[in-house]
């Protein structure tokens, strides 16, 4: 089937400059699309996307009637269009290669996720002044330079984003903060969401070696 | 332009557009789109600045508000960015690709000539002809959005005529880097 032909726009106005004297005619309404809360997609391009069956059990509760529009027995077969039965039958392998492909990657950094740690360490300057560094934050997806901002603005203190001996990037808060930080990413306070508690460490760096 | 982009490593930097050249911009734009300017104005509004995201490979986004409107590469046409043309479908002239071109697409392939003269597929009528060079919206057979914003390589009257080969590039499409990208 050919596509629709271009609609033409209920107003027309010389592409030249603003019309004068009469009013102002109103914009055009944007068109309303529904994208796929899974994908991203517009709902019918999910077909395409990697990760279709988690799209439709979307589809079906949130919009039953466009579920049954794209997934139903007669609008699988009418769909196909021009395709031939074995580039659709391709298609469908590809699609379904493709998703299994996308879940093992979200369960392989899911894993990684589970086994990346945060470190605070409370870090002894002088016998009174201690820093407080923050390691390992970006592991699970949150923007240091924002953490950064929120520490400094909940401590009223200086933060930063720091390249550490290993050149990984971490956070130094000035002043001794471990507890409070632990309580605030306990807490999933700001920007600081979906780190499980038990993936935190508070360790301690002693200026001189001595018996702990 | 957008398969792989990254704001973080490929933008270079964000300025706001001086007034004369945002006066610019917008004259270009009602020339080559479709458009209203009452309509253009609801999306970018005159008193709200337009801000230039100068990207790597001489890319350019114009956003509003943080929201990507406007793509250019070097001074070719501004093209909608998907998103916006999801909006206003109207705004450019169509073509179509048929299903088994889909999935090239969304792999950022540009589209062959066959996948628009199919049966499947959409070219505009020959008194509708459009020249190479022209910015279209396109779309995909069986489908009701447009799954891609693209410069035509041939007009499309050459591209029934030549039949192979690239007839459409594409500026950006369903699920490339841009389009994950809601707000710069
Ligand atoms: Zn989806």
């Amino acid at each position: 089937m050919p596509s629709k032909k271009n609609q033409t726009p209920v107003v027309s106005v010389p592409a030249s400059e603003e019309p004068e004297g009469p009013p102002t005619p109103d914009p055009i309404p944007p068109v309303q699309i529904l994208y796929c809360s899974v994908c991203s997609f517009p709902a019918e391009y999910c077909e395409f996307g990697s990760s279709l069956t988690k799209c439709k059990v979307w589809l079906k509760e949130e919009h039953p009637d466009l579920f049954d529009k794209f997934y139903s027995d007669d609008a699988l077969t009418s769909k196909v269009g021009t395709l031939s039965l074995e580039a659709q039958a391709k298609l469908e392998k590809d699609t379904a290669k493709k998703e299994a492909k996308a879940s093992a990657k979200a369960d392989a950094a899911l894993k990684k996720k589970l086994a990346s740690q945060v470190i605070i360490k409370r870090i002894e300057r002088n016998k009174r002044k201690h820093v407080t560094s923050v390691a390992g934050l970006e592991a699970f997806g949150i923007d240091l330079k924002k953490a950064a901002k929120q520490f400094a603005s909940k401590f009223a203190t200086g933060s930063s984003v720091t390249k550490n001996l290993q050149g990984l990037d971490e956070i130094v808060v000035q002043g001794d903060v471990s507890d409070e930080i632990l309580e605030m990413i306990e807490a999933g306070a700001g920007v600081l969401k979906g780190i499980p508690a038990d993936n935190v460490e508070i360790v301690e760096e002693k200026k001189k070696k001595g018996g702990d | 332009m957008f398969k792989k982009f990254s704001p973080s490593t490929d933008i270079a930097g964000q300025t706001p557009v001086k007034s004369s050249v945002q006066r610019a911009i917008r004259a270009a734009v009602l020339a080559q789109w479709k458009i209203e300017p009452e309509t253009l104005e609801a999306v970018w509004p005159k008193k709200e600045g337009l801000v230039h995201v100068k990207c790597r490979e001489h890319v350019s986004i114009y956003t509003v508000h943080g929201e990507p409107l406007i793509i250019q590469h070097f001074d070719g046409p501004y093209y909608p960015t998907l998103r916006l043309l999801h909006k206003y479908p109207y705004i450019l002239p169509r073509v179509g690709i048929d299903r088994g071109a889909i999935r090239f697409l969304l792999a950022g392939a540009p589209m062959m000539c066959p996948g628009l003269t199919s049966k499947g597929g959409y070219l505009p009528p020959a008194d509708d002809a459009l020249p190479a060079g022209a910015s279209v919206a396109i779309y995909a057979e069986g489908k009701e959005h447009a799954v891609g914003v693209g410069l035509l390589k041939l007009g499309t009257e050459e591209i029934r005529k030549i039949n192979k080969d690239v007839g459409v590039e594409l500026a950006t499409y369903l699920g490339d880097d841009l389009w994950a990208l809601k707000s710069l």
